[in-house]
């Protein structure tokens, strides 16, 4: 089993691949990977209750840790409290502590 | 220090562009602060990230003269991290690739970073222990 630190930088309602991203995540998940699928930038903006919050919240289902940057969100006005079904608010520094625990990386 | 660790980023977005630039400071800030050591790869428009000739301006569309206008230029952000390198005692060793310099003329950096090419790359992937690509595109 590996680790993977997937970060999403993009907002789907704005590029089109992003949820195969999000697929991708969650295929890993299925394969028994532990996986965080960390968002940040807008990135976060399908977090908010929405037409694509439930895929964010699928993704999670799939057993995939999924983060948003909480400089992200409030930069954006949206409040923790506010946040899709399994996603939680995080400081960027969890992504420094994949990464200096030996995750694979990706950004997109 | 036990647990330090050595991160490489590859940075490629020109500054004043994408707040991929801004997330890509903040992460080597946040390791910077931990006393690891970091290695960053400029190559693209990310030479320009630490560019000596920036320099802030008014807003007269908004009436604010510089102090008001407070304009943040990534090369100060560029020279807080290295400064902050010396008080936590992390080696920060920032490359501009020396290719993508000359095709921009890009050359006068802030002092604390050297020119290299895609051989350093290779030197810092092997050297680390995690290597992060913030690619444009």
């Amino acid at each position: 089993m590996s680790k993977y630190l997937l970060i999403e930088s993009r907002d789907p309602f704005e590029y089109a691949e992003v949820p195969y991203y999000y697929d991708l995540a969650a295929s890993l998940s299925r394969k028994g990977h532990a996986v965080t699928l960390f968002l940040v930038q807008n990135g976060v903006l399908p977090v908010r209750p929405g037409p694509r919050s439930d895929v964010v919240s699928a993704v999670a289902r799939a057993g995939v840790e999924v983060l948003a940057d909480d400089f992200s969100l409030r930069e954006r006005g949206i409040g923790a409290d506010r946040l899709a079904t399994g996603v939680k608010p995080a400081p960027l520094d969890r992504v420094l502590d994949l990464l200096g625990e030996g995750c694979k990386a990706l950004w997109h | 220090m036990a647990d330090k660790r050595t991160l490489t980023f590859v940075l490629m977005d020109p500054p004043f562009e994408n707040a991929r630039t801004t997330t890509a400071l903040r992460l080597i800030d946040l390791a910077v602060k931990r006393g690891w050591n970091v290695n960053v790869f400029a190559y693209e428009g990310a030479v320009y990230v630490a560019f000596a000739k920036q320099t802030p301006h008014e807003n007269k569309v908004h009436g604010h003269d510089l102090a008001a206008e407070d304009h943040p230029n990534t090369k100060e952000w560029v020279a807080a991290i290295l400064a902050q390198a010396e008080r936590t005692g992390a080696k920060v060793d920032w490359v501009q690739c020396g290719l993508c310099v000359d095709e921009r003329g890009a050359g006068e950096c802030i002092p604390g970073l050297r020119r290299g090419s895609p051989a350093d790359l290779v030197a810092f992937t092997e050297a680390s222990d995690n290597v992060l690509v913030i690619a444009t595109k």
